[in-house]
């Protein structure tokens, strides 16, 4: 179980890295990247949301939708419950937690309706339904943190490049989002890496 | 019939979910003082931070909160203040206008420079390489930090020197603030002369690096009929309140740095002799 765990974490911060691999969330990876302070606070807010929107998607098809057999309705559903979701944490936060509504609250909307966050849990669908309830449920929420943790790291890292890249003087036709890109397919190519790692 | 159960299990599962937003919405409501909103709306919207908050709509919680004063916002104009203050049921103080001015006039052709630099287009970087390229220590490097840190696009590098465009300026003074080299000040706006020189050096060791440094030779301060011209630590500084703008320091000053303006109707017009 524990080795289970680990090979289930390396593979989802860095071999199957959302960002880098997978291409998931390229929209607040350009967005939200051009200081490392708000890009932390974005990969948390996606921690956060991502975390729980695997419990909450894990819990709605394994008691809802397998015993009504709607299996083929995941992608409303899915939506359905991480907007609702989503909606529901910010204002709990903002009653109950004002400190962390006030560092997450600006990116939490930004992630409702996220291709992370949809695609971490239909992932987690496709990749755990067959096991017994309880392990599958254990496991979305790990791989749901895990491969949160891993685009917050990709943020962070792409966001001290570009951070860099402003004292860059690029020709005039790079500039701004163009090298962007050119740095984050870099990045990318980094990462892949760690594709060729077989582990367990 | 399948589909049938389909959508009466979804429309349950979003009535459900609605339910459930509905009385959170109630449970956990926050009351906010209108007033914030208010005052978010006449401030600027630029999110200067020049206030020394993260942005308006954070000062106008401070504002509300009484932390911060209605007249905090730097960029705002009168107007704008005077709302501000009424909404918040107090009468506004006076408050001077104010505007940068960069202290240097050491253009390419008049400052001389010590090395070539050819990094990052960025003075804090430069200032750290023995203090920037150009040999006076205390000049604009003219890389256009300050330009990069102004949301009114009002400052630019212009032959080597920044130059306020005081048309745009609201003497928020986030430029004062990024300037490694200290040389940017807020002055009154309507301040009629003051000097283009930060530089503390000697005289003649002024001389050999710059065309247009000053020298301390005390000749403004011997004329000044108001005594609004000090000489402290070789570098001669005006004080706007008692300046009465007679134009007698413009004509002795050796080495012509000390700049006049005239307040024209479409904005200031700034000359060196």
């Amino acid at each position: 179980m524990l080795a289970d765990i680990f090979v289930l974490m390396l593979s989802a911060v860095l071999i199957e890295n959302f960002i880098f691999s997978r291409f998931m969330g390229c929209c607040p990876f350009l967005g939200v990247s051009e200081k490392p302070d708000t890009a932390l606070g974005m990969g948390c807010a996606v921690i956060f949301v991502m975390t729980l929107a695997s419990a909450a998607c894990n819990v709605v098809y394994n008691f809802i939708l397998v015993p009504f057999g709607l299996e083929y309705l995941y992608t409303i559903a899915f939506i359905l419950v991480i907007a609702a979701l989503v909606q529901f944490i910010e204002m709990f936060l903002r009653k109950a937690v004002p400190s962390l509504y006030n560092a997450l609250g600006i990116y939490l909307p930004l992630i409702t309706t996220n291709c992370a966050v949809l695609g971490a849990v239909i992932l987690n669908m496709q990749k755990y339904s067959d096991m017994a309830r309880g392990d599958s449920f254990i496991f979305s929420v790990l791989f749901g943190f895990f491969a949160a943790v891993g685009f917050t790291l990709a943020i962070v890292i792409f966001a001290g490049v570009r951070a860099r890249m402003e004292y860059g003087d690029p020709p005039k036709a790079f500039k701004g989002m163009p090298i962007a890109l050119v740095a984050a397919g870099l990045i990318a190519m980094a990462f892949s890496g760690f594709s060729g790692t077989t582990i367990g | 019939m399948e589909i049938l159960w389909a959508v009466i299990w979804f429309a349950a599962l979003g009535l459900v979910l609605g339910l459930i937003l509905a009385i959170a919405s109630k449970v956990f409501a926050v009351k906010v003082d209108e007033r914030v909103e208010q005052i978010c709306d006449i401030l600027p919207g630029a999110n200067c931070g020049g206030c020394g908050y993260s942005g308006c709509a954070a000062l106008a919680q401070a504002i509300v909160d009484g932390k911060a004063e209605p007249t905090a916002c730097n960029a705002a104009e009168d107007s704008v203040v005077g709302q501000v203050a009424a909404i918040m049921g107090v009468k506004a103080g006076d408050r001077v206008r104010m505007r940068a001015q960069v202290m240097c006039s050491g253009t390419h052709d008049l400052a001389g420079k010590k090395y070539v630099y050819d990094g990052a287009k960025d003075c804090i970087a430069a200032a750290r390489l023995g203090g920037g390229d150009k040999i006076c220590p205390n000049g604009c490097i003219g890389l256009g930090t300050c330009a990069d840190v102004c949301k009114f696009d009002a400052i630019h590098v212009e032959n080597g020197v920044a130059a306020v465009d005081y048309k745009k300026c609201t003497g928020c003074g986030m430029c004062v603030n990024s300037c490694p080299k200290n040389v940017i000040k807020l002055i009154p706006y309507d301040a009629k002369h003051w000097v283009g020189c930060r530089s503390v050096d000697k005289g003649p060791i002024v001389r050999k690096y710059c065309d247009v440094g000053c020298i301390g030779c005390r000749l403004c301060e011997k004329n000044c009929e108001t005594g609004a011209i000090k000489i402290d630590g070789f570098i001669a500084s005006i004080d706007y309140d008692k300046c009465n703008g007679c134009d007698k320091c413009v004509e002795v000053c050796p080495r012509k740095i000390i700049w006049s303006s005239t307040a024209q109707e479409n904005g200031l017009i700034i000359k060196r002799m």
